[in-house]
């Protein structure tokens, strides 16, 4: 960070840019959780931030560094790889406790389970056989 | 090579890593080897399941695909977000039948659906193989199922299976 002034003003430019677009991006996300009324709507907010609120920035730093220093630094990547790799997981923790929560208290906003299971009841026999159709 | 090397895409993935941690020498490059080969070989102990990559040349198409619909569906939900007065948007549930059983290609579509904003992955029963997410602008249930899967499952049935 101590010689920022080396910087090109194009690398300065596109890394300023990146940075308010992931940060503006990630303010919304929060600003959604906020204004959302119901579970299921809010869990979309906070994926501005998860994905191109972390790309952007990360983007921002990798061309700040790789300009700065001249060698391509491009670890910020596996930021990125690791939310997104991880982000479903405690997603689809909270979703299935919030739909057990939904279907427990016999709520009607959200589907059944035997949504997800009609094929079975329709189709109990076709289990042998092959699938083609 | 199966002997030494159970997991060739693991231990190549986990080298990659090693040097984009730590800067590129050759120190690092043989320590980095080392240390893939040896936790590859203890995940051999857990006996994941070996995932096929039938098509691996499909899988840059793919990226491409899928990075721009998250940056267009940034844009729609971060509009939907800054425009509350928006009353006539609908959220709700959509079922889709997939044909896509392939347990590697599954986990990159829950990725996919999760990371795109505005749908999210709820709930997936394995029996009937019926995928149930919650879409926050639903103007058509049959666009939604048309687009995940012509749009992804194709593409990772076609990579995986």
């Amino acid at each position: 960070m101590t010689h920022v002034e080396a910087l090109p003003t194009w690398a300065a430019l596109a890394t300023a840019v990146l940075v308010l677009i992931g940060a503006a991006l990630t303010l919304i996300g929060a600003i959604g959780t906020l204004r959302f009324g119901t579970f299921f709507e809010r869990v979309h907010a906070p994926t501005l931030g998860t994905s191109w609120g972390t790309g952007s920035i990360a983007l921002a730093s990798i061309i700040f560094f790789s300009v700065l220093e001249s060698r391509p630094v491009v670890h910020e990547v596996l930021i990125g790889v690791f939310i997104t790799v991880t982000t479903p997981v405690t997603l689809m923790l909270l979703a299935r406790a919030a739909l057990y929560r939904e279907r427990a208290e016999g709520s009607t906003r959200v589907p059944p389970h035997s949504v997800v299971r009609r094929a079975r009841h329709l189709g109990a026999g076709e289990e042998s056989g092959n699938d083609a159709p | 090579m199966s002997r030494v090397l159970p997991y060739p895409l693991l231990t190549a993935g986990l080298i990659l890593m090693w040097l984009l941690l730590n800067s590129f020498s050759l120190g690092h490059l043989l320590l980095g080897t080392i240390i893939a080969v040896a936790a590859s070989r203890v995940m051999a102990a857990l006996e994941p399941s070996k995932p096929r990559l039938r098509r691996w040349q499909l899988i840059p198409r793919l990226t491409a695909v899928v990075t721009l619909d998250i940056l267009r569906s940034n844009i729609a939900v971060a509009s939907v977000i800054l425009n509350p007065r928006r009353c006539d948007r609908v959220s709700g549930f959509v079922a889709i039948p997939l044909e896509l059983r392939d347990k590697t290609g599954l986990a990159v579509l829950a990725c996919i659906v999760t990371s795109t904003p505005g749908t999210a992955w709820i709930e997936y029963d394995s029996d009937s193989n019926i995928l149930l997410i919650h879409v926050l602008d639903l103007v058509s249930e049959e666009e939604w199922i048309a687009l995940i899967k012509n749009r992804y499952e194709t593409l990772l049935m076609e990579i995986f299976e």
